[in-house]
């Protein structure tokens, strides 16, 4: 397919920017990655309202919660493997448990950092923040996504959290679609089988999509963005039509995505299912696009897994 | 400098063995809790919440109260003391600490009671949230102060350390934070687990206005507060030097009752050390 690429970080900025001008209570933090979050196109623009919190990460979480408290509406910011698992307790104790307006937007997630390699990727932060009470957490697939979520995640009351990726991502949905804190979307009809991504997956479930219609199957693909909390109906819909589901994620299988879309299913509907992501692994340095491919997170994987389910089906 | 007059120290310490008292009594109905380092917190928070602080027990959320943070949130039990005694909610509820469904958690929870300003209770992060709450006072430009209250042994924490670099950093000379160094943790002397000295001299490293005092001494609690509103530019560390289950005897510097609540005939002997008549 031939895409389009955009970055979410800069769209982030955009809409944080957008975000200062039109409201008095945005404060941004950021732990001293403001180039590369893009946080620091607000704090040009709004010095008083952003605090560089310095490589402190669980000191901003807290920071974070104090302003909260306070009636600030509260961004905060760092690569992934940072914002999360270094800061967890302060997280879960400080806005987690006291539901405070505090949105963690993290940059940098996934394998697709490529060069820096596991120390700074991560595969863990959506399972790490998605077993917390009164969070919500979106995945954007695309740059327009990352925008539509910030902008609703100011206006969201409570903690949230949204992982964006290094690496401009493909573009997969339109600018003027409507976007929605829990509400996933179709991207593609079909009957046979549907495949559902989050992040930069999306555009790969649309590759795989056109091979398996050269092969006549039709499936369906499914943006779900909406982790937490899931888009239950749409998973419902989805498998009610086509019986079977492959999930797709930049992250460890292991609690992602495509976890809490198998958890409402035993529960409540079972199917064949297949998870593509980190097969329970950390990754390396390389390339991104070379780690995806070396890791699986491809559309030939999900050719490969939709085709399994359909057999079982 | 204000000189305080007499009665209203005695007040004070009278508001504080009230405290005491129901300190023994909570911890007691609960059958646990944390006394020792409640006792050892008791004259800071009865100095803050009957004479330094600015609120409405009536009206918690009016804005432009004075902010508490007990970062060290095992005192849960003299905190509540002191909210209920201040009128935040009935005194009777006291007894519910620790029950299922009561607004009093073993830790405070600030989504279930009025006057808990933020949840706490795993150690160390109470004066990053101090931070955050003087920088929304300085952006919206309001006079409220932050009062902080720290245990001794959450200084073992990094996140302490990072929070005292931010504060220095942004000058946030509306706060004023209390360390209640009973020196004992769960397991010894805290210079015996992990040494802290000088920790004077860290809180002036780190940038911070230190006023030493004696923690169980209303006149002293008070002219610090007093002094660290006149600092300008920093902000201010109380290092109160206390005894931890101040004012009952057989809990003094007694280690077993850090965590641990009095069976009923200490029960009785405190209270009556307490001046109760039983």
């Amino acid at each position: 397919m031939k895409w389009t690429y955009a970055s979410q970080r800069k769209e982030y900025g955009r809409a944080l920017v957008e975000l200062g001008k039109s409201r008095k209570d945005v404060v941004v933090l950021d732990a001293d990655l403001s180039g590369s979050t893009r946080t620091a196109d607000f704090a040009k623009e709004f010095p008083e309202h952003f605090f560089n919190c310095g490589i402190a990460e669980q000191n901003m979480m807290g920071v974070a919660a104090g302003l909260a408290a306070s009636g600030k509406v509260v961004f905060a910011s760092t690569f992934a493997v940072f914002a999360t698992g270094r800061c967890w307790d302060q997280i879960r104790q400080s806005i987690a448990y006291p539901k405070l307006n505090v949105k963690i937007c993290a940059t940098h997630a996934g394998i697709t950092v490529g060069g820096d390699g596991a120390s700074h990727q991560t595969g863990e932060d959506v399972a790490l923040m998605r077993t917390l009470p009164n969070f919500t957490v979106g995945v954007p697939s695309d740059a327009a996504e990352a925008f539509k979520m910030t902008k609703a995640f100011a206006d969201w009351n409570g903690p949230c959290y949204m992982r964006m990726g290094r690496l401009d991502f493909p573009n997969v949905t339109e600018w003027d679609a409507p976007f929605k804190i829990g509400k996933g979307c179709v991207l593609r009809q079909g009957d046979d089988i549907t495949l559902m991504g989050c992040g930069i997956m999306v555009s790969r479930c649309l590759e795989a999509a056109e091979v398996l219609e050269r092969r006549n199957v039709s499936a369906q693909v499914i943006n779900m963005s909406a982790i937490k909390p899931l888009d239950e109906g749409l998973v419902a819909a989805a498998v009610k039509k086509t019986g079977g589901i492959v999930t797709a994620e930049e992250h460890n299988v292991v609690s992602g995505m495509g976890a809490a879309v198998a958890s409402y299913l035993a529960e409540h509907d079972p199917v064949p299912m297949r998870m593509v992501g980190m097969m329970d692994t950390f990754g390396e340095s390389g390339e991104g696009e070379e780690l995806m491919r070396k890791y699986g997170l491809t559309a030939d994987r999900i050719i490969e897994a939709a085709e399994e389910v359909m057999r079982r089906r | 400098m204000t000189a305080y007059p007499d009665d209203v120290i005695v007040e004070l310490e009278r508001r504080a063995n009230l405290i005491r008292r129901h300190i023994i009594r909570m911890t007691r109905a609960a059958g646990s809790g944390h006394p020792g380092g409640s006792l050892s917190s008791t004259d800071i928070l009865s100095a803050l919440y009957f004479k330094v602080m600015h609120h409405r027990p009536t009206d918690p959320s009016w804005e432009d109260r004075d902010r508490f943070v007990l970062s060290k949130g095992h005192a849960a039990p003299a905190y509540y003391a002191a909210l209920a005694e201040s009128g935040y909610f009935p005194v009777e509820e006291l007894l519910s600490l620790r029950k299922l469904g009561s607004r009093l958690q073993g830790h405070p929870s600030k989504s279930k009671l009025p006057g808990v300003e933020m949840s706490t209770g795993s150690l160390g992060q109470g004066l990053s949230v101090a931070n955050g709450m003087a920088l929304a006072a300085k952006l919206d430009r309001r006079a409220y102060r932050i009062y902080c209250l720290c245990g001794d042994g959450e200084m073992q924490s990094g996140q302490i350390w990072e929070a005292a670099m931010l504060g220095a950093h942004y000058e946030l000379d509306n706060i004023t934070a209390f360390l209640d160094r009973n020196k004992l943790q769960i397991d010894g002397p805290t210079e015996k687990i992990m040494s802290l000295e000088p920790l004077a001299d860290k809180w002036k490293a780190f940038g911070w206005h230190v006023i030493e005092i004696d923690g169980h001494n209303m006149r002293e609690i008070l002219d610090a507060c007093d002094k660290a509103k006149e600092v300008r530019n920093r902000p201010t560390m109380v290092l109160a030097h206390t005894v931890k289950g101040k004012g009952v005897s057989f809990m003094e510097n007694a280690l077993s009752f850090h965590g641990k609540s009095p069976n009923d005939e200490e029960t009785k002997k405190a209270l009556r050390e307490l001046g109760e008549d039983i």
